[in-house]
């Protein structure tokens, strides 16, 4: 059994929860054990490095603190050095104030002297930070991967959504290409899925600019997913909570915005892995996101139970959380019972 | 669109060379920023998914700063439609930390209080507020707080969205709080007392 610890990210229990819950639901057939780090706090994502420095790193520094002692804790056997992080956001931040903490000893020194007034230290280079991706796919394995797959994706067509801040700056040197990597790619195709492809796999999808730029945002968005849509993805696949959020939950505003009428649904590669594991959709979160994935699951014979569609115009039989009105046909099946 | 001349930047760039503003810049970046390299090919506006929506190509600002236009480059809007997606980063053929240094001007404009009009800073700063109480992030308080004070006719627009993260369970209205909020407290009040300068 591999034993890691996790820094599951402030998104992890709200925006991402489906993520956090297909995360869970694949651990088991994957053989792995993810050990929180107790207390972790915020990572700043990127709001916090754009106003004082000091603090940014420090507030980033203090997990890589308290993930360290708790390893100094654990005994001798599940012992790792291996802090997962599945959010590219905050991936990119811990791993970042590690390598930099390195290349710039003063900003180290730094760090450890405001670390030391909350009674904790970090020594640079201590921990490995990794992605929760890098580690199904160099250290579980494909093959592991593909010999748990019980319902194989066939004739799903994905496209295979990166993102920015997983493969960049990559000062660690774990991807197999900064622009075009092909881990994604190679995990989804696992899964049995028809993987297609995709140029624009590590472009970006706003980051935070939907919220203080919308229209810079809306524009990247678009990109994203008409070329997904031009190239016949039934679905998108993301590592990322805040990919997630921006293609999900903004791409009816992006499309009133431009005037287009997309609808590509975005799901979490866990959620993938967890249905061609053979889970069901209620226990990997999906059903959680506002353009839903019923009709592009249904290709592969997954059934997705209706949820109420807030965001849409409501449709009368599947409003508020009412008792349902029967339709005809199923007044009908129920009276031939 | 971005400013393509260079006019002004070489007049001050022909006087004798004050690079103060270049290395204080570079000096107040995390890691070695390897700014002072820059060699202008321009790879990093040509790189930049946003460059459209900059008024300097990340090269001009980088002249600028090197001719030591500090008030214009710290006015400019580019640091704030940087999204941060380090393809110029990985491009650079001198290996300059692109995002780092912009993360950097943006720090420099709040404290000068140069900024445009842009609401990203009082977004970093809600952001930052929301942590340093609660030692998390807080989606519903970030966002309805931001999108009340900024964009309030924008809101009911915004609404079938909220409501439906909320709908779904993606969006708890209450925060979540760290234990050890007194430590996390004590580290950032140590850590806002020491700048990076060497």
């Amino acid at each position: 059994m591999n034993k890691y610890l996790l820094y599951p990210g402030c998104s992890m229990e709200s925006s991402a929860k489906a993520y956090m819950e297909s995360m869970n639901a694949i651990m088991e057939p994957l053989d792995l054990r993810f050990e929180e780090i107790e207390d972790w706090n915020c990572c700043g994502a990127t709001e916090y490095l754009g106003i004082n420095l000091i603090p940014a790193y420090s507030l980033i520094a203090r997990n890589l603190a308290l993930a360290s002692d708790q390893i100094g804790r654990m005994n001798g056997m599940g012992r790792t050095r291996t802090v997962v992080a599945p959010c590219s956001a905050c991936y990119l931040n811990l791993a970042k104030a590690d390598y930099y903490m390195q290349e710039r000893p003063s900003l180290g020194v730094k760090v450890n002297e405001a670390l030391a007034a909350g009674g904790l230290q970090y020594k640079p280079g201590t921990l490995d930070v990794r992605h929760l991706i890098d580690i199904l796919v160099y250290d579980v394995g494909l093959e592991k991967i593909r010999g748990s797959v019980t319902r194989p994706l066939h004739g799903l067509k994905v496209a295979p959504y990166m993102g920015c801040m997983l493969p960049r700056p990559d000062y660690q040197h774990r991807w197999s290409d900064h622009e075009h990597p092909t881990e994604l790619d190679d995990l989804l195709r696992a899964l049995g899925a028809e993987v297609i492809d995709y140029p624009l796999t590590t472009s970006c999808c706003g980051g935070h600019m939907t919220q203080i730029g919308p229209e810079t945002a809306f524009e990247l968005i678009r990109r994203l997913v008409a070329d997904a849509d031009d190239r016949g993805a039934d679905l998108m696949a993301t590592v990322c909570p805040m990919c997630q959020m921006n293609i999900d939950a903004y791409q009816n505003e992006m499309n009133h915005h431009f005037g287009t009428d997309y609808h590509m649904p975005i799901l979490f590669f866990t959620q993938l892995m967890g249905l061609a594991f053979g889970r069901e959709p209620g226990e990997l979160g999906i059903g959680m996101e506002l353009v839903n994935a019923r009709n592009a699951l249904a290709r592969i014979g997954v059934e997705v139970p209706i949820t109420q569609e807030p965001s849409g115009p409501r449709k009368k039989d599947e409003g508020l959380p009412m008792p349902r009105r029967w339709t005809r046909h199923e007044v009908r099946k129920e009276a031939v019972k | 669109m971005p400013q393509m001349t260079d006019e002004r930047v070489r007049a001050r760039l022909t006087r004798e060379e004050d690079l103060s503003l270049l290395h204080e810049v570079s000096m107040k970046t995390a890691g070695v920023s390897h700014l002072e390299m820059c060699i202008q090919c321009g790879t990093c506006g040509g790189s930049c998914p946003s460059a459209m929506d900059m008024e300097h190509t990340p090269r001009m600002l980088f002249a600028m700063l090197r001719a030591g236009m500090r008030d214009e480059v710290l006015r400019s809007n580019t640091q704030w439609i940087c999204v941060s997606c380090y393809h110029c980063v990985v491009r650079c053929p001198q290996e300059v930390h692109i995002a780092d240094v912009m993360y950097t001007l943006k720090g420099m404009a709040i404290k000068a209080k140069l900024y445009q009009d842009s609401t990203a800073p009082d977004f970093s700063q809600t952001f930052v507020d929301m942590v340093e109480t609660y030692g998390r992030s807080f989606e519903f308080g970030l966002a309805s707080r931001h999108y009340l004070k900024h964009f309030p006719l924008r809101l009911p627009g915004m609404a079938p969205m909220g409501l439906g993260m909320i709908a779904k369970g993606r969006m708890g209205i209450k925060p979540k709080k760290i234990r050890r909020m007194d430590q996390l407290k004590a580290i950032l009040e140590r850590a806002s007392q020491l700048e990076l300068t060497s």
